[in-house]
Parts: structure tokens; C-alpha cells; sequence
């Protein structure tokens, strides 16, 4: 499950960069998750994602 | 007492030797003021500082980390002027951001791939026209960039050259305090004139974007027009010229990226890291007592942090004095981190990954036309490169 706080989010696009397939940007450049639940052959982008976003607006619930 | 930062290179790619100190990623530094503050070498704590909102990015609070020409409008000690949000912190700084982020997303960054394209195939197809010898940086490295940002902004191509100099003499470490006033006045005079044209004549680019949006002053519009302006191409400038010269002299690697061999995206990551052209880094100050590795940064301490050493951290990466175009460079701080990574990284990494491919694969037999020994250096200034690189083919 992963925790994206837009409040936080300063528009970088790492995510977007990084795990397309997750998360996007909306027209003001912020962050939006594309899924709630990766499927397993995300894990590896979407973990380097939140440890890329400069930030610190990512999280993956329970962790 | 503290030791300089140093800034002596051994050759054109290394950093200085003795900036980093594996023992002590941490260490004190002596400021050109006076003040004895700290140096950051290490990645993990580079990282850390630039996370953390306690550690202020305001100009109020900043300090020169090499002696430098300022101007007398823009200094430390200073406010920032209005719409300078790269010396504010948040919530300032968050409410210029907010109206950027938008502008330079992964999504709009990629639809610009074709123009930037097209824009990279024009200018090498007018060196094919002028032939060897040619200047790198004059017919390549600096117009390509410079060229999309006025694109993006809706600044005149056509008024280059004022603009091209006075941002050359904004970021020079030793112009004289009078030419940096005169540019600074003559950019923003410039910028001043363009804002009020574009009232009257609103196009289908950021800054009139910004005009119709009606949240900024005429001031703070040409602060955002200065910053981007200047930002969006003497950086990249610079990384593609360095980076041509790099792959010149690593002519293996420049030959898996012509074949395809490395992906294009990791090369441009991995120069990226290896070349750090954000020379001296960039400096915070405590806004508080903070505990850093083991030991307390004083409210009021001054922190450089060298994005070169950081991101040469043998810590963090395998091999970091090599460059390696297929090496896995992610997580690397030359768009720094925290609330103010580069805002024009995602348009950086279009122009990057376009100009390097086409360059060599135009032209296979691109090599140096002087021994690298006499390549000008940019040592005088605060961001990183070759004054020129005379090229042939």
C-alpha cells in the first residue's frame, strides 16, 4: 500500500520517472498514484521510487 | 582552524583531491567571511542535510563557500528578491514552486522529445554545412538549451546574445562588481520589458502562463523569468559540452553509446553523477540546533555540501571515480535533493539523452582538434565545464 502525500510533494517527478507504471503527475505537476496495489513485478521500481523522491512525500504503508 | 574548501583540480574531471575525506564525511570549513562552519563530503549525509527544512535555504542566512563576485541587489545577507524562490524556504518557496511544477512534469517533458529533436538534428546539420574545425560548446553544447528554454518560457531566441552575456557574467567568480550590476540591471530590465510585451500580447508559453494565472507581481514574475532562464541553460550547456568531452576521451564508451551497447537514459545518469558540475555544491544554514553524524551543527552554522564528493561516495557507489556509461548512477544528487531539486531536471534529462546519441552517431568520427591539455577549463565559474572544445570529425 503506498502513501502519497500531496501536501509534501514538490513536483521532481521522480516517481513518475521511476515507476511509471504507479504513479503519475496531474496538471500541477503533483503526484498521483495509478494503483493502490502493485503488482509484484513493480516492488522493485516502486521502492526505489519512494527512497528517490526528494521530498519524503512516499511511503509504503508499513514500512 | 578549518581548512578552505578546495578547489584545485588534479585534471579536468576529478574532482579536487582533497576535497573528500572517506574518515570524515563531516568536517569543519572555513567560509571566505570568516565563519567556521562544515563540510559535507559524504552521500548519506549530503542527502540528509538537503531533506532537512531545518537547515535553510534563505539568502538572508546564506554564505559564499568560495570567494565570488555579488551583485549588490542578490547577495547573502540579503532577502531574496520577489520570485527568487531558489534562496527561500517553504512556504515561500512552496507557493512559486506549486505555480512551476506543473510546466515541467515527466509527461511534458517527453511530449517535448520530438522539438528538442528536431532542434538537435538542426544544429548538427549546420555543422555538417560548416565542417571541421568546429567549437562544441558555440555550435552544439550552448544553443541546443538554450534554445528550448526560450521556446519554453517565450523568450526571444533572437535576443541571445544580451541575454547569453549577462548570464555568463552573473555566474563568472571574478567579474567586477560594476559588469555584475550592469548584467543584472540589463537582464532584468530585459526580462521587465518581455513581461509587460506579453501582457499586451499573451502566446502559448510559461511565462504568459503565468501572466494570464494573475497570482504574481510584475517583480516576482521577473525573478522566475531570471531564474529559469539562466538555470535552464548554463547547466545543461555545460553538462553537454564536459560530457562531449568526457566521451572524446573514453572513446570505448562513446562507442558503445553510438551502438546502442548502454542505454542511453543510464549514460546520461551515470555523466550526470561523474562530472557534477554544480561545482562547489550548495550551502545551507541551521535554522536550529540540529544533529548531523554526530555532532551538533550550531543555529546560525553554515553547511557546504559538495554534490562532486557525494556523488563520488565510495560508500554509495561501486567504482566511483570511473566512468562507467551501463553503471546503475541512480540516487545521485546532481539535481541535489530536498524541497529544491532541480525544478528543469526532467527537460535536462530530454536534452541529455537526445543531444549525446545524435552527436555521435552523426558524426563517428568526432574527435578533439587540440590536445586535452589546452581545452579551457570553467574553474572561474560557479558551474562546471569547457569554455570551448574544439572539435573535428
Amino acid at each position: 500500500m503506498i502513501e502519497a502525500d500531496r501536501d509534501i510533494c514538490i513536483g521532481a517527478g521522480m516517481c513518475a520517472l521511476t515507476a511509471p507504471e504507479v504513479f503519475d503527475q496531474d496538471d500541477d505537476g503533483l503526484v498521483v498514484t495509478l494503483t493502490d496495489e502493485p503488482g509484484p513485478e513493480s516492488t522493485d521500481a516502486v521502492k526505489e521510487a519512494v527512497q528517490l523522491c526528494p521530498s519524503g512525500a512516499l511511503r509504503l504503508a508499513g514500512s | 582552524m578549518a581548512a578552505v574548501l578546495p578547489t584545485r583540480r588534479d585534471n579536468p574531471f576529478d574532482p579536487p583531491p582533497d576535497l573528500a575525506d572517506e574518515e570524515r564525511p563531516l568536517r569543519r570549513l572555513a567560509f571566505p567571511d570568516g565563519h567556521t562552519g562544515w563540510l559535507v563530503t559524504g552521500y548519506a549525509l549530503a542527502r540528509a542535510v538537503l531533506a532537512d527544512v531545518r537547515f535553510s535555504s534563505r539568502l538572508e542566512l546564506r554564505r559564499q563557500v568560495v570567494r565570488r563576485t555579488e551583485t549588490d541587489e542578490i547577495r547573502p545577507g540579503k532577502p531574496a528578491p520577489p520570485g527568487f524562490f531558489i534562496a527561500m524556504d517553504p512556504p515561500d518557496h512552496t507557493r512559486y514552486r506549486r505555480l512551476l511544477t506543473g510546466q515541467f512534469t515527466v509527461r511534458r517533458m517527453n511530449q517535448l522529445r520530438p522539438r528538442v529533436e528536431q532542434i538537435v538534428d538542426e544544429h548538427l546539420d549546420a555543422m555538417e554545412r560548416t565542417g571541421p574545425p568546429t567549437d562544441l560548446v558555440s555550435a552544439f553544447a550552448l544553443p541546443i538549451p538554450s534554445l528550448v528554454i526560450c521556446e519554453l518560457l517565450g523568450v526571444p531566441y533572437a535576443d541571445r546574445q544580451r541575454f547569453q552575456h549577462d548570464s555568463a557574467v552573473l555566474l563568472s567568480l571574478d567579474a567586477t562588481v560594476e559588469d555584475a550590476n550592469a548584467a543584472l540591471a540589463s537582464l532584468t530590465g530585459y526580462l521587465a520589458g518581455l513581461v509587460e510585451r506579453k501582457r499586451g500580447e499573451p502566446a502559448d508559453d510559461l511565462l504568459s502562463g503565468l501572466i494570464e494565472g494573475g497570482e504574481l507581481t510584475g517583480d516576482e514574475l521577473v525573478g522566475i523569468a531570471m531564474l529559469l532562464l539562466i538555470a535552464g541553460h548554463e547547466t545543461t550547456a555545460n553538462m553537454l559540452g564536459l560530457g562531449t568531452f568526457a566521451l572524446l576521451t573514453h572513446p570505448d564508451q562513446a562507442d558503445d553509446l553510438r551502438s546502442g551497447r548502454v542505454d542511453e537514459d543510464k549514460a546520461v545518469e551515470e555523466l550526470l553523477r561523474w562530472l557534477s558540475v554544480i561545482q562547489f555544491g550548495t550551502t545551507r544554514t541551521a535554522a536550529e540546533d540540529v544533529e548531523l553524524g554526530g555532532e551538533v551543527i550550531r543555529a546560525g552554522e553554515s553547511v557546504a555540501i559538495s554534490v562532486p564528493a557525494a556523488n563520488r561516495d565510495p560508500e554509495r557507489f561501486a567504482e566511483p571515480g570511473s566512468l562507467d556509461l551501463g553503471a546503475d548512477a541512480h540516487g545521485h544528487l546532481a539535481f541535489g535533493h530536498g524541497v529544491h531539486q532541480c525544478l528543469g531536471q526532467q527537460l535536462a534529462r530530454i536534452e541529455m539523452r537526445v543531444a549525446y546519441g545524435a552527436l555521435f552517431r552523426r558524426f563517428p568520427a568526432l574527435r578533439l582538434a587540440v590536445p586535452p591539455q589546452e581545452v579551457p577549463l570553467r574553474d572561474d565559474m560557479s558551474i562546471y565545464g569547457v569554455h570551448s572544445l574544439p572539435v573535428e570529425w
